[in-house]
């Protein structure tokens, strides 16, 4: 394939206009010794349909769930995607847009992630939320940075019970800062509300808890963020916003900075990214959020307009004092979760979240009464919940593979010490046949 | 809704002025199973009293909102779109096909490595070429953008001085490096320190020298550099990084004018990034989603982010994460993988040919268009340029700037080149590999008229654009009295 489309006699003209014998004499600054002669070793190219038969030839390779009932979660869902979603989100004018610095030429896009940002403070209950980060765990990580720039602390305590994927990047984005980090039990599914305010000192600048959790269970948030407070430390919580629909957001009861991933909102699984990482937080700490915001301004003519706003946080003014690095961020994926909570609405979003918890609850109570497994924890959940079987894990899951059934994420590869349990995610896209499919597979391991 | 700005006759709809209570855009099957009561299993604390007051409106009006609103924005597909340093090229629409395939959609990145072979093998090619075209030994496709690929490649020239005993503390970046570089190395626990550029664009090779010592970590380094040259001196830099133990970073943002014309490997870089979203032509989307995969020399491959994609001794392929010298996880999951599908759509259609053919082109194309520019506007550095050029306006152009100058191209339809960076008063142009001669002259006939009107009527080009939605913003007020969500408060 080639997209560039100059004919040779146009090239000839072009180099006429530079005063150029040929392409190779505007490549003359790079030195002889340094000039790459060969062709790279790469294979030579291949027209449109010949692109599709070898992508398609790998693609055939895999076995995606449109074969296959999933019930895998930890924190990728399979819900469903309204089809204006990807309707609406695959136009070009979207699609092939930079980064919205020419408010003019930019209103569309300006005021879509304006009324996302409105919509993220709805589902979060906070009062200012970015235009995104990259995903779930590196927005914790950003959260972590915020709130030890608003401290001025170098600790954080992390919820034993937050994903693994969440611990280990701000482990990683620690480490370089000299941040030090401490973890809160949560030997029971959820978080050691005694322990707590016991491993919280003078130095944490925030403890993160995510609610609902990687074992599915809901955190007592009401309980645990006044002793949080009381500590003197901020609270981080990630959430999914989807729970909002049922479930009080979690900025209801005192978070300071709330982060998640937002790929319940529209976003296709596609193998684990693009996603969505959001963030929201109380109004006062504004100026120390990282990534792009956009405000509502007016005009010179005073009409209403939208623009990019608290520019001199970021990277391009501040530099090295800038509140992140972030600058390209997940621009597409924020105009599908917008779009999502639109056509969703305050009634959508709550039937969806409703018809999630409900056959969650209905899969838990149907699969417990099976011989060999029982709920690992007590905990009150939402759409996720952690079975302890007395099989063999492996098993288990191969078994209902065999039934083109993906049964859950075993457990322990999120979690070693829980070599006995499956953590199961059902949506609302699951029916009650597939959920008693489900069932079955199991009871016959 | 208190304190909520007057609506005012010619203000365009926000989407919460839209509806009626009790329209709902989706329709869902009716649950067909039992219903559990929420406040038996559910404490009555954590409860919502009632749903999030989301939108209500019905399907047609949002698609409508949602096609007025993509009216009100340039795009490279309506525009021509010469925004420097962000290689704004055509992306194909055969790659938004590939990607939205549902055996490479429709994947969960907890599925078995058996279900996810042909997507594995395909990571693993693309890895492959990556490290090919950079003449790298391997290459980590984890990073989410470009400077998330910076923040971790200077965690891995960390990580490679921890190995050797030392903390180096020190990143130099040259004067005229892209914001997220020095910002990248605050996040990554470095202090930034800047080197001078010559009158020409070039390093200052004299300041380098008297700022490498033990204590630098790396020189990130842009080549071609940002105002669109290619800094011959630079193996003699990795050189003078070398010999003192500093390690070469190259941001790889302008990769563009040199695929498959020259190495970074082979001119001495020790790690780089590229921005699959400027060079290989991913939809930039509205800022995003970008991926910021990061090529390595050999010494720094132990070090790479974990998960890495592998082919295995029985001929499958899979994860590796068990990398005891791993700087460790960057992210979630497994990578921004659709954007990764699109690129490698991107490189095997192009092949080794297609990607000079890329870098010639875009070459071409610049300097043409400075050649044609050059008698009405100053170009202060000297040609022939790589992919992109720096232009500024003349001194006597009527107290007119670079930002009206851009205004004024929205009125021709032109999306503004980038603006007052790296040096003041610039417009930075980069018109990229697949625009056609007729719309660079388009380009270059907008810019004389431009020329023209800042002889004779100055105040067409300071009050643009006189075509948009809007006028100027107000976004200094913006950000004094910040209005960041509906209603206000
Ligand atoms: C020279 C340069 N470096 C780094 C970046 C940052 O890349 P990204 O936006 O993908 O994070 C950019 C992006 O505009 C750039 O132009």
């Amino acid at each position: 394939m080639r997209y560039t489309q100059f004919t040779n006699p146009q090239v000839q003209q072009m180099l006429d206009v530079i005063g150029v014998d040929s392409i190779d004499d505007l490549f003359s600054t790079i030195p002889p010794a340094l000039r790459f002669t060969k062709p790279l070793d790469i294979p030579e190219g291949i027209s449109e349909l010949e692109l599709l038969r070898d992508v398609g030839s790998l693609a055939e390779k895999n076995t995606s769930c449109d074969k296959l009932t999933c019930f895998l979660g930890a924190g990728a869902y399979d819900h469903f995607i309204p089809t204006v979603v990807d309707g609406l989100a695959s136009q070009t004018e979207f699609l092939t847009a930079y980064t919205p610095y020419q408010a003019e030429a930019s209103q569309g896009i300006l005021q879509l992630f304006f009324e996302f940002q409105s919509m993220v403070c709805l589902l979060t209950g906070m009062e200012a939320a970015n235009a995104s980060l990259y995903e779930g765990a590196s927005a914790a990580a950003e959260a972590m940075y915020m709130a030890a720039g608003i401290t001025r602390r170098n600790r954080i305590v992390i919820a034993e019970s937050a994903h693994p994927d969440i611990r280990q990047v701000i482990q990683t984005y620690a480490r370089e800062r000299g941040v030090e980090i401490a973890t809160v039990p949560a030997p029971n599914g959820t978080v050691d509300e005694t322990a707590l305010a016991k491993v919280i000192d003078k130095q944490t600048a925030a403890v993160l808890i995510q609610s609902p959790n990687l074992y599915g269970c809901l955190e007592r948030l009401d309980r645990i963020i006044p002793v949080i407070h009381e500590a003197g430390a901020l609270a981080i919580v990630s959430t999914d916003p989807l729970a909002a629909g049922i479930l009080k957001p979690v900025g209801n009861f005192g978070a300071d900075i709330v982060v998640g991933e937002g790929q319940a909102l529209g976003i296709p699984m596609q193998y684990g990214g693009p996603y969505l990482g959001l963030l929201a937080g109380r109004k006062k700490y504004l100026r120390k959020m990282p990534g792009r915001v956009v405000g509502m301004t007016k005009d010179a003519d005073g009409r209403r307009g939208f623009c990019l706003s608290l520019q001199t946080r970021e990277q391009h003014i501040k530099r090295e004092r800038a509140t992140s690095n972030v600058c390209t961020n997940q621009g597409l994926l924020a105009i599908r979760a917008s779009i999502y909570m639109a056509s969703m609405g305050r009634n959508g979003i709550q039937q969806v979240a409703g018809q999630c918890f409900d056959k969650a609850h209905y899969a838990a109570q149907q699969i417990t009464q099976l011989k060999n497994y029982e709920l690992r924890f007590d905990a009150p959940f939402f759409k996720e919940f952690t079975v302890r079987t007395t099989h063999n894990v492996q098993d288990v899951i191969q078994s209902c593979r065999d039934n083109d059934i993906l049964a859950g994420v075993p457990l322990a590869r999120l979690d070693e010490r829980f070599t006995d349990s499956i953590l199961i995610a059902v949506t609302e896209k699951r029916t009650r046949e597939e959920i008693d499919q489900l069932v079955a597979a199991l009871g016959a391991v | 809704m208190p304190n909520t700005p007057k609506l005012q006759q010619q203000d365009f709809p926000i989407l919460f002025e839209l509806g009626s209570p009790g329209l709902c855009a989706v329709s869902l099957p009716k649950s067909d199973v039992p219903q559990t009561n929420l406040s038996d299993s559910v404490p009555g604390d954590l409860i919502a009293a009632e749903p999030p007051s989301l939108p209500e409106i019905g399907e047609l009006d949002v698609v409508r909102h949602y096609k007025k609103l993509s009216r009100r924005c340039f795009s490279v597909d309506g525009n021509f779109y010469p925004l420097g340093s962000c290689t704004m090229k055509y992306n194909p629409r055969i790659n938004e096909r590939v990607a939205a395939m549902p055996a490479l959609a429709n994947l969960h990145p907890y599925q078995d490595e058996r279900d996810v072979q042909g997507l594995l093998e395909m990571m693993h090619r693309l890895k492959q070429y990556l490290a090919q075209i950079a003449g790298l030994a391997d290459v980590s496709l984890q990073p989410a953008a470009g400077a998330h690929g910076e923040m971790t490649g200077l965690m891995m020239i960390n990580a490679y001085h921890r190995s050797n005993g030392e903390e180096r503390k020190i990143v130099l970046t040259p004067d005229s490096a892209h914001g997220t570089n020095p910002a990248s190395c605050t996040i990554c626990g470095r202090e930034a320190a800047s080197v001078r550029s010559k009158a020409d664009g070039r390093v200052d090779l004299d300041d380098l020298r008297s700022k490498v010592d033990d204590n630098t970590a790396a020189l990130m380094i842009t080549n071609p550099n940002t105002v669109g040259v290619f800094d011959e001196q630079i193996a003699e830099i990795a050189d003078i990084l070398h010999a003192r133990g500093a390690q070469l970073y190259l941001d790889g943002a302008n990769m563009n004018a040199i695929l498959g014309k020259t190495r970074p490997g082979d001119f001495g870089v020790d790690v780089m990034h590229y921005n699959t979203h400027k060079t290989f032509s991913t939809p930039h989307g509205g800022g995003g989603p970008g991926a910021g995969p990061v090529a390595v020399a050999k010494h720094l491959t132990p070090f790479l982010p974990i998960p890495r994609v592998i082919l295995k001794d029985d001929g499958t392929f899979g994860w590796e994460s068990n990398e005891p010298q791993s700087i460790g996880k960057i992210r979630s999951f497994f990578g921004q993988t659709g954007v990764l599908v699109r690129a490698y759509a991107y490189i095997r259609a192009l092949g080794h040919d297609g990607l000079r053919d890329v870098a010639e082109c875009a070459v071409l194309s610049a300097n043409y268009l400075a050649a044609r520019l050059k008698e009405l506007y100053d170009l202060p550095f000297p040609s022939p340029y790589a992919h992109e050029f720096i232009l500024v306006p003349r001194a006597a152009n009527h107290g007119a700037t670079e930002l009206d100058i851009a205004k004024r191209l929205i009125d021709h339809e032109i999306h503004p080149p980038t603006m007052s960076w790296p040096v003041a008063h610039c417009l930075m142009i980069e018109p990229t590999e697949t625009e056609s001669l007729d719309t660079l002259d388009h380009f270059v006939a907008a810019m004389t008229e431009i020329a023209d009107e800042l002889e004779n009527d100055p105040d067409v080009v300071r009050s643009a654009p006189h075509t948009m939605p809007v006028r100027r913003l107000d976004e200094v007020e913006a950000s004094r009295k910040p209005i960041v969500r509906w209603p206000a408060d």
